[in-house]
């Protein structure tokens, strides 16, 4: 399931429900993404993410199922806010249910990594000074490119 | 008329998140739009950057594409990250 929302969450609720919904999968792995309270221009006073909708839910249902297809899933739960977040607030959270740990660890990692570097969000931080629009880092793409390298190893095993 | 979308560092040249268009005359196609959008809000090439993609109706538009007075065009700069 995939919810993109102006509301803020409780990361701990979600889980709790993920967990309840998923009782018959043999592990859980979630991952929550927090708004840092400072940056490298100073402290933040908060964010604000953009999307474009339904391109952005779009994206990410492609990439779950993309997921779906690399590791047996369960089942999948992804939420982001969009709109003004406060520093300490969670932006983003991840959970995946497999029957096994490393699929769920994976799949999270990988949805994460998409998450990170394409998935359609604008994102502008603020200070008390002004203001930035963010962009991915150079260890976000490295990170994301890791999936791709993997592809093609495994493709010149076989 | 069309819709224009503006996203991200683009809303900051803008002043606004959209705006209506007419297409047609000068303005017919991505190539077209992109020119008048950028003078009309004095982008000085902040529009015309290849890193700055056009959704038209939800669909990334990869190639010139001609433009309908009903669509629904995005100017997209690179994406931020969640």
């Amino acid at each position: 399931m995939i919810t993109i929302t102006e509301q803020s969450f409780d990361p701990a609720e979600e889980l709790s429900k993920f967990t309840q919904s998923s009782a018959d999968a043999g592990g859980i792995v979630n991952f929550t993404g927090l708004v840092r309270p400072n940056a490298s221009r100073g402290k933040v006073q908060g964010l604000f993410l953009q999307a474009y909708s339904p391109m952005t839910e779009r994206g990410i249902e492609d990439v779950t199922n993309t997921a779906k297809l690399k590791w047996p899933l369960a089942a999948v739960l992804i939420i982001h806010r969009i709109g003004h977040i406060a520093p300490g607030e969670a932006i983003v959270f991840v959970a995946t249910a497999a029957k096994h740990r490393r699929d769920a660890f994976e799949a999270a990692d990988y949805l994460m990594d998409y998450l990170k570097t394409e998935a359609i969000f604008w994102k502008k931080e603020t200070y008390a000074d002004g203001s930035n629009w963010i962009e991915p880092r150079q260890q976000d793409h490295k990170d994301a490119k890791r999936w791709s390298d993997n592809e093609e190893t495994s493709h010149g095993r076989t | 008329m069309a819709t224009v979308l503006y996203f991200g560092r683009l809303t900051d040249i803008t002043g606004c998140s959209s705006e209506t268009i007419t297409i047609g005359g000068d303005i017919k196609d991505t190539s077209t739009l992109r020119t008048t959008i950028d003078k009309r809000h004095n982008a000085a090439g902040g529009f015309l950057h290849p890193t700055v993609r056009i959704a038209i109706n939800g669909e990334i538009a990869t190639n010139l594409s001609i433009l309908l007075d009903t669509d629904e065009i995005a100017f997209m700069p690179p994406v931020g990250g969640g």
